[in-house]
């Protein structure tokens, strides 16, 4: 399963990479994400909170950062165990691309997901759909609370 | 009594006397049944399709409130305790025979497939063992699972013992005699089909209930089983290595089977190992998720054919190259049905002087394949009637036509194919005919030109199918490399006042056996249907015997009890004889009454039945008392019903949907004891068979995962999909058995997917569409008929 997507935002790249790297900011940013922890450089802990069709699943997983190219994006890879329902693993490739003339960055994001066990069995046909809802819910809301911060 | 008889008797269509309990939701199911200190038991399955186990932690599991056992692989091994075994091989072409990987109740170092058992919690309730169930920890390191079972040689090698996955590949027919018809062919179909996959869906899911009596060191077993003395034998001999009268298995009411309850699963057993293990009685039901992932699957072929034709159409040669998917593990006929029950039934209604065919079966990163309804002839089936409609379309000849010139004429029989089996008897025209006459055949083309004024396409398509069922002559299925015997086992034993208790080695989980085994007696002794009850799904009450499927009960189960019913007669005889002082010789039987030839002295049935139990007046220097006899049945052959089968079809363009406005099913099964019962099977097969042809598809992803694993995924056929259908029948009565019955509980899923696919391609002909593969979905046949369209403007 892939998505993609792309977002302009009136901010300079080193602001959004710096966003990018903030967990704090970043669990602002994910509503379901019940925590989110550093545990190194390019390490983190996460829980998350997820109704996909039928199910509703905490998962509980580790996100490793790779591919790091700052201020021009990295790889977040992670994958979670959801107990009974299954699991999913998956990756977004993040880029960061500054236009000079007007100030502003384009973020965009390759997702690729993969998921098992009961998830897939019941939810298959809806997880594209969730996963579009998600990514965009996040980077959507990433956005937002950027330029909130910027206004302010 | 006489009035009743003709009633009752055979040929009559006697309401289900099983209904009653059924329809008022009264059935007793293994689930219904409960045990004081019955526990139960979950299994924790794998959610990968192929990986090394590298560890499981059960530490946490096993403290968790209520459970009372965690187990493992491990655990199973400790115990030395067997796995489900193969019954049927056949040898390969390189002259080695089909590889068996062993099948573990509980995985063991690797898993194979979505749904692989890799620990059983038993718990005070379900609900806690599911809890503790989350709690294991299982380590996986995966591996790269097979999917697509036509690359599967070239994918990971998923057991040891199966070089490039490839179980067998084995070969039937005259190869090299084929090639050279296909060669001096005046033209040659080609045509590659593909059997979709499917999952059974029985109403009832499946469900163990296991407990072991420590005193008597026994164990009894509750299961949902089509043949619980098999379960019986594999279980006992093969698994746990006890005395098989140390286990007693009952299959109580079994709310459908269709081939997926013939095979002893590992979950029926571990219950019955863990009922030792913990000491008290353990109980399983699958919910209906782990019924599509562990449910064997049916079909899952494909199939390339060369049909060879002379200047006239006359077929000269077959040749069909099939690569079939048998999934993780081979489950207890998997092997048989793409191979003895799909290569031999080739010939189809047609004389054709030479077939080759060749099959793969391989080993997947998926849940085992095995026997559903038609077993492998509806794959014979699909493929032969698609070609021969492809064929005659090529050829410009009308479909009906085509088949005529090339069936075995009536006078042949019996007919040696070419592809081993030897038909006893048919006769292939009458149905034809009839089934055409049904459907109005002859002014087809007026509707679909109506139809047209209305926007619709309409469509008509055929198949003529035949069958090889009534599994079958013991000698016969062992030469093919059969492990079992295939007869059937009755025992008809007479109570004191004439009252019928028959006691068979068939099992009914849905047929109606009660009624209509009670017919063929009721009729045979010429008394009441309700003096008779069957007795069947317990190995204590039974004799041994092989239980359903392959079309198999009346042919060879019912034959057993008319063999029985002879011999109770032959003694009844020599009992009145006696009582009415005549020669045994003089002695007729007629309408329930043993008359001395030309005299008005007579004895009813049950005076004789009286007499053999209070034998104060008895022959008993020459006769024993009582009156209960034995018969075990070994058929001569093979029962080969037939039909034609005839599909009409629209399709609205604007949707794609495939409606199905027409159906004439012409089928000749010999007599028919109770022909409303053959009208349902009818029924319920072609039911199967449009579900196949047009909704269901079992669909797993690219790792293996199944996509299709509940009712929103896979569609199931319901009864605003299906039309009203029209039966009818011939006869030529089976040679070789008392009633001349043959069978009918498969032939509708045999006969009609390739009816209504012929149908479909048929409807879209006039758009160029030749081919269509199932199941043909609205979104399927929505495209084809786009892309027609715009093939046509360019």
């Amino acid at each position: 399963m892939e998505i993609k997507d792309s977002y302009e935002l009136p901010l300079s790249k080193e602001r959004v990479w710096a966003a990018l790297n903030d967990e704090q900011f970043l669990k602002k940013s994910i509503p379901w994400c019940e925590k989110l922890e550093r545990r190194s450089e390019t390490e983190l802990a996460a829980e998350v909170k997820l109704k996909i069709g039928p199910m509703s699943t905490r998962f509980t997983g580790n996100i490793t950062l790779s591919d790091i190219d700052p201020p021009n994006g990295y790889t977040i890879t992670g994958s979670g165990k959801g107990g009974i329902a299954g699991a999913a693993s998956g990756s977004a490739k993040v880029k960061l691309i500054e236009d000079k003339d007007t100030l502003s960055t384009t973020l965009s994001y390759e997702v690729s997901a993969q998921v098992k066990g009961k998830i897939a069995q019941l939810g298959s046909r809806l997880i594209q759909s969730t996963a579009k809802k998600l990514s965009k819910n996040f980077f959507g809301s990433f956005v937002k609370q950027l330029e909130d911060m910027d206004n302010s | 009594m006489n009035e009743v008889t003709k009633i009752d008797g055979i040929g009559s269509s006697v309401r289900r006397t099983e209904d009653k309990k059924f329809l008022t939701g009264k059935g007793r199911y293994t689930d219904d049944i409960n045990r004081p200190g019955q526990v139960q038991a979950y299994f924790l399955r794998s959610d990968v399709a192929h990986a090394e186990i590298k560890s499981i932690d059960t530490k946490a599991a096993q403290s968790a409130p209520g459970v009372v056992g965690v187990f493992t692989g491990s655990d199973i091994a400790a115990d030395k305790v067997g796995g489900p075994i193969c019954g049927w091989v056949v040898p390969c072409r390189d002259g080695s025979s089909t590889k068996e990987p062993p099948h573990p109740l509980l995985a063991q170092g690797k898993v194979r497939f979505v749904g692989d058992a890799v620990a059983v919690v038993v718990a005070e309730t379900m609900e806690q063992a599911k809890s503790a169930a989350e709690l294991i920890d299982v380590d996986y390191n995966e591996l790269t699972p097979v999917v697509d079972f036509v690359s599967a040689d070239k994918g990971a090698q998923i057991h040891e013992e199966v070089p490039n996955n490839c179980y067998f590949d084995w070969e039937l027919g005259d190869e090299s005699a084929t090639n050279k018809a296909i060669e001096s062919a005046a033209k040659v179909v080609k045509l590659s089909v593909r059997n979709n996959r499917l999952v059974p869906n029985a109403m009832e899911p499946r469900s163990a209930l296991a407990e072991y009596d420590s005193l008597d060191e026994s164990y009894t077993l509750h299961t949902t089983s089509q043949n619980p003395h098999l379960t019986r034998l594999v279980l006992a001999a093969f698994m746990f290595a006890i005395p098989e009268s140390k286990l007693r298995v009952i299959a109580p009411d079994v709310g459908g089977g269709f081939g997926s309850k013939i095979y002893v699963y590992i979950e029926e057993a571990v219950c019955v190992w863990a009922s030792k293990k913990i000491g008290r009685p353990v109980k399983w039901t699958a919910d209906r998720t782990q019924a599509f992932l562990t449910d064997c699957h049916g079909r899952d072929h494909v199939n390339d054919v060369q049909l060879a034709l002379d200047e006239n159409n006359k077929i000269i040669g077959l040749r069909v190259d099939t690569v079939c998917n048998l999934g993780a593990y081979l489950s207890a006929f998997s092997v048989v049905v793409p191979t003895i029950l799909h290569g031999t039934l080739l010939s189809g209604q047609y004389d054709i002087p030479t077939i080759y065919t060749n099959v793969k079966g391989m080993a997947t990163n998926t849940v085992n394949v095995d026997a559903y309804r038609g077993a492998g002839r509806p794959e014979a089936t699909y493929l032969l009637e698609r070609t021969m409609e492809t064929a005659a379309k090529e050829v410009g000849m009308d479909p009906a036509e085509f088949r005529r010139i090339n069936f075995i004429p009536k006078d042949a029989f019996p007919y040696q194919t070419q592809v081993a089996l030897q038909y006893d008897i048919g006769d292939y025209e009458p149905h034809l005919d009839k089934a055409m006459e049904m459907i109005d055949y002859s002014n087809f083309e007026k509707r679909r030109a109506e139809a047209a004024k209305r926007g619709m396409y309409r469509g008509i398509g055929m198949s003529s199918y035949i069958e090889a069922c009534g599994l079958a002559p013991s000698a016969v299925v062992g030469a093919l490399g059969g492990r079992v015997g295939q007869w059937e086992s009755a025992s008809v034993r007479v109570n004191p006042t004439g009252t019928i208790s028959v006691f068979t080695g068939s099992h009914s989980h849905g047929q109606g056996h009660a009624t209509t085994f009670a017919q063929i007696v009721a009729d045979k002794l010429g008394i009441p249907m309700e003096n008779v009850e069957v007795i069947h799904g317990d190995t204590d009450k039974t004799p041994f015997g092989m239980g359903s499927y392959g079309s198999r009960s009346l042919a060879s189960g019912g034959s057993a009890i008319s063999k029985a019913v002879d011999k109770i007669i032959n003694k009844s005889k020599k009992i009145a004889a006696h009582l009415l002082e005549a020669s045994e010789d003089d002695i007729d039987f007629k309408d329930g009454k043993f008359v001395v030839g030309g005299t008005d002295k007579e004895k009813a049935f049950g005076e004789i039945a009286l007499a053999a139990y209070v034998p104060h007046n008895y022959p008993l220097e020459t006769l024993e008392p009582g009156l209960e006899e034995n018969a075990f049945y070994d058929p001569t052959n093979f029962v080969f019903p037939s039909g034609t089968h005839i599909a009409e079809v629209e399709i609205d363009p604007a949707t794609g949907v495939v409606e199905v406005v027409d159906w004439a099913a012409c089928d000749d099964f010999g007599n028919l004891v109770n022909p409303m019962i053959v009208e349902g099977q009818v029924h319920g097969g072609i039911a199967q068979g449009i579900g196949q042809a047009l909704l269901e598809d079992a669909h797993y992803d690219e790792n293996g995962q199944l996509l299709t694993a509940s009712y929103m995924d896979y569609c199931m056929p319901r009864a605003d999909d299906l039309p009203s259908f029209k039966v009818g029948y011939t006869n030529t009565p089976c040679t070789h058995n008392d009633l001349g019955v043959k069978g009918c509980g498969e032939a509708g899923a045999i006969a009609s997917p390739p009816a209504l696919i012929n149908a479909v391609i048929d409807a879209l002909s006039p758009l160029g569409v030749t081919d269509m593969s199932m199941p043909a979905t609205p979104q399927k046949v929505w495209k084809a008929i786009q892309e027609s369209q715009s093939v046509a403007a360019e």
